[in-house]
């Protein structure tokens, strides 16, 4: 089985199944992550590149190793260093490497929408986004997703509590797609300045009191707070964000059986508690080793050889 | 000479509509009656089925020159003008320079009259270099022809700055064109603020941002006797808040753009993040959309301008959030009026007229083009069965940026005759 499409947009454009065969794929693909000698040949003879307008580590060499580990050739390339820094366009940066020969392009970028607008330029290579503006990030929604599975029977009628700033976060965004598209509900909390908007309509709840979303929740999904987001007046202070919205061991019991996500880098002590983040609840690593499993899934199923 | 044989002569603001020849010789209308002769040498176009009337004007139009002739000029932006069944248009003082002095103002008019196709009325700054600081020389610009003050692309920040330039354009008579926006609001928003600027995770420009700069302006205007207008009006609270501040006597008018009456902001989602469908203030919703149409209908929207912003590809194919603001307008207005107002019963075509010229002339206090003997020939014909599609590659604009690259329309701009000659037919530029 392959995806039957050229570019990894968002889980807005997927199916249900083309999200379970990914889901599949990665678990099957797994074990070599684990495994004493982490080399397979899916990807041999196939190049791909990491094209990082935006910081990241996690992200980008969860790509890499994944890429690696298929056999693949990886470069990485962040704008920075590039010559996007002499004012070279997008357009022209995605070209170039195309004519260079890669089978796929990895982007991460500020802007909502440069994923899409680069699948538009190129003609060959497969776009995976990792991460756009606020709009998506799709393998951290499948990630996420893959973790759930392992940790619940099924995504039908869980409750999934996305905890902070929904407004300005991908990872939310690519979660309510991927999730409601699965049947799971989900909600959102948060302080109003920082909900997420406008997804009422696929059956998402939203509520400025966590202890609404936490009750009885199967999954807490608890997002990175940008602190800089003070500075614009959306919240006052680390303070009285944790006070109202942290995630805390007394809140935690509204919820004895979920599991707790974070995307990292962590905050402790803003959105939550060291108590949590230490706790036995908490599935934040293993979320990394499915990121790495996630991105061998993808990239073999857009950039691949055979499946 | 020419001798337009057997149109439909239109001519709301006069009490006009009657099958007729229409006679132009010496750029006046000559002549007006039945089975008119052709006087020897005279060029006959045949009005049958066609609707002939005051020529159709648009006072919102940046012709980019001087300054960026690379996305416009005055050639290519009369000649898109003429296209599209204009006779007149207003230019925006945008440029670079800024046209907020004489000088500029001058240069503008010569090379309208050296190199223009259609009429070209300059607008002025209202403060010097759009900075919201100092006053521009309202009253010399004024002399030299401009027919408003705007710092349309930049909104006037200081309410009070905007308060002494209503007293000062006052006394000039000179109404004052204002692009509302609170930018404290909309700061670095790409389309309009909502579920699909949320879904598509783009930065939101809310409804609030245009519309407390509304509110702003019939208030001032009320207290200063002010004649405001405003710009590209986007909203319903908009449209609301102006048909209030005409009940309380406040000077104020507003139009719209083809764009703000035809799309929404799923076009951002329909074309995947295409460029094109990025303007300011942004396309909203299907409430504000039908209050814009609502507007047109009951007065309350008082013309139809296109906001004409022609952009080079360069400065289009970038990323949504780095693209420039706006489309071109000039040359899919008249088809898109007839085709999703005119056509569906929203308005008739009585009222397209005065949106279209009269009430356009009448807001810049020039003469209002009329279908009258003795009057300037500057007359519009319109082909209201005509089937066309949109296609950018076409037009007479130096730019390409529109996101109605191949739409199909019903009715289209037939003819454009200023000052006696033809200067379009079938939407082919005569120069």
């Amino acid at each position: 089985m392959r995806l039957n499409r050229k570019d990894l947009l968002g889980l807005k454009d997927l199916t249900p199944e083309e999200i379970t065969l990914i889901l599949d794929k990665a678990e099957a693909l797994k074990p070599i992550v684990e495994s004493p000698v982490k080399k397979v040949p899916h990807l041999r003879g196939k190049a791909f590149v990491t094209l990082f307008f935006e910081n990241s580590t996690r992200t980008a060499k969860s790509f890499e190793l994944a890429g690696k580990y298929l056999g693949g050739d990886v470069i990485n390339v962040t704008a920075s260093a590039s010559s996007v820094k002499k004012g070279e366009t997008l357009k022209d940066t995605a070209m170039n490497l195309e004519a260079m020969g890669v089978d796929g392009v990895v982007i991460r970028h500020g802007q909502g929408g440069a994923p899409a607008i680069l699948a538009k330029y190129l003609q060959h290579a497969s776009v995976i986004n990792a991460g756009d503006g606020f709009n998506e990030h799709p393998t951290q929604g499948l990630l996420d997703m893959l973790t759930i599975r392992q940790n619940k029977a099924s995504f039908k009628g869980l409750k999934v509590a996305i905890i902070g700033d929904s407004k300005h976060s991908r990872v939310a965004r690519s979660n309510i797609w991927g999730l409601t598209k699965m049947g799971a509900e989900v909600w959102l909390a948060g302080p109003s300045t920082l909900l997420a908007e406008g997804f009422e309509g696929l059956g998402v709840k939203t509520t400025t009191r966590i202890e609404e979303a936490l009750e009885g929740a199967d999954v807490i999904n608890t997002l990175r707070l940008q602190l800089e987001r003070m500075d614009r007046g959306f919240f006052p202070t680390a303070a009285e964000y944790h006070k109202f919205w942290g995630l805390t061991p007394n809140r935690m019991k509204l919820a004895p059986n979920a599991i707790v996500m974070h995307p990292g880098p962590m905050n402790r002590g803003v959105e939550i508690s060291s108590f949590v983040a230490d706790a036995e609840q908490n599935v934040i690593l293993p979320q990394v080793a499915n990121g790495v499993a996630v991105r061998m899934a993808v990239t073999t199923l857009l950039f691949g050889g055979e499946a | 000479m020419l001798l337009i044989k057997n149109g439909r002569l239109l001519d709301p603001a006069n009490g006009l509509d009657t099958v007729a020849d229409l006679l132009i010789a010496e750029g006046k209308i000559a002549q007006i009656g039945a089975n008119l002769t052709a006087p020897a040498g005279a060029q006959i176009i045949d009005g049958t089925d066609k609707v002939v009337t005051p020529g159709f004007i648009d006072i919102h139009v940046h012709l980019r020159t001087p300054g960026q002739e690379y996305k416009e000029d005055m050639r290519s932006g009369t000649a898109s003008a003429v296209r599209g069944g204009f006779v007149a248009i207003a230019c925006m003082p945008n440029t670079s320079p800024v046209i907020d002095n004489v000088a500029i103002v001058n240069h503008v008019n010569w090379e309208a009259k050296a190199r223009g196709l259609c009429h070209v009325w300059p607008t002025g700054a209202i403060s010097k270099g759009l900075k919201g600081g100092q006053i521009a020389e309202m009253g010399e610009m004024k002399e030299a022809g401009i027919v408003a003050v705007t710092d349309d692309g930049h909104p006037v920040d200081s309410a009070d700055m905007m308060r002494q330039a209503m007293y000062y354009a006052r006394q000039f008579d000179l109404v004052v064109m204002d692009h509302a926006e609170e930018k404290s609001i909309s700061h670095g928003g790409a389309m309009h603020e909502g579920a699909v600027s949320s879904q598509l995770g783009l930065r939101g420009i809310p409804r609030t941002s245009e519309e407390v700069h509304v509110a702003r302006d019939i208030l001032l205007a009320l207290e200063t006797g002010a004649r405001v207008h405003i710009q590209h009006i986007s909203s319903k609270n908009s449209v609301d808040l102006i048909r209030w501040g005409k009940s309380i006597g406040a000077q104020v008018t507003a139009e719209a753009t083809p764009h703000h009456f035809t799309l929404t902001d799923e076009i951002v989602r329909a074309m995947e993040y295409d460029t094109n469908t990025k303007m300011n203030p942004p396309v909203r919703e299907e409430s504000d959309r039908q209050a814009i149409i609502r507007g047109l209908q009951d007065g309350t929207i008082d013309l139809i301008a296109t906001d004409h912003a022609p952009h080079h590809l360069d400065d289009k194919d970038v990323e949504y959030g780095d693209a420039a603001f706006g489309i071109v307008g000039l040359e899919t207005s008249v088809g898109l009026t007839l085709d999703r107002l005119v056509k569906p019963g929203l308005l008739s075509l009585h009222e397209m007229v005065l949106l279209m010229s009269t009430r356009q002339a009448e807001l810049v206090r020039k003469t209002p083009p009329a279908l009258q003997v003795g009057a300037p020939a500057d007359i519009t014909m319109l082909d209201l069965h005509k089937r066309w599609t949109v296609k950018a590659k076409e037009f007479a604009s130096k730019s390409r940026n529109t996101p109605f690259d191949g739409w199909a329309l019903t009715g289209a701009p037939h003819a454009t005759i200023v000052d006696g000659e033809l200067k379009m037919l079938e939407m082919k530029v005569l120069a």
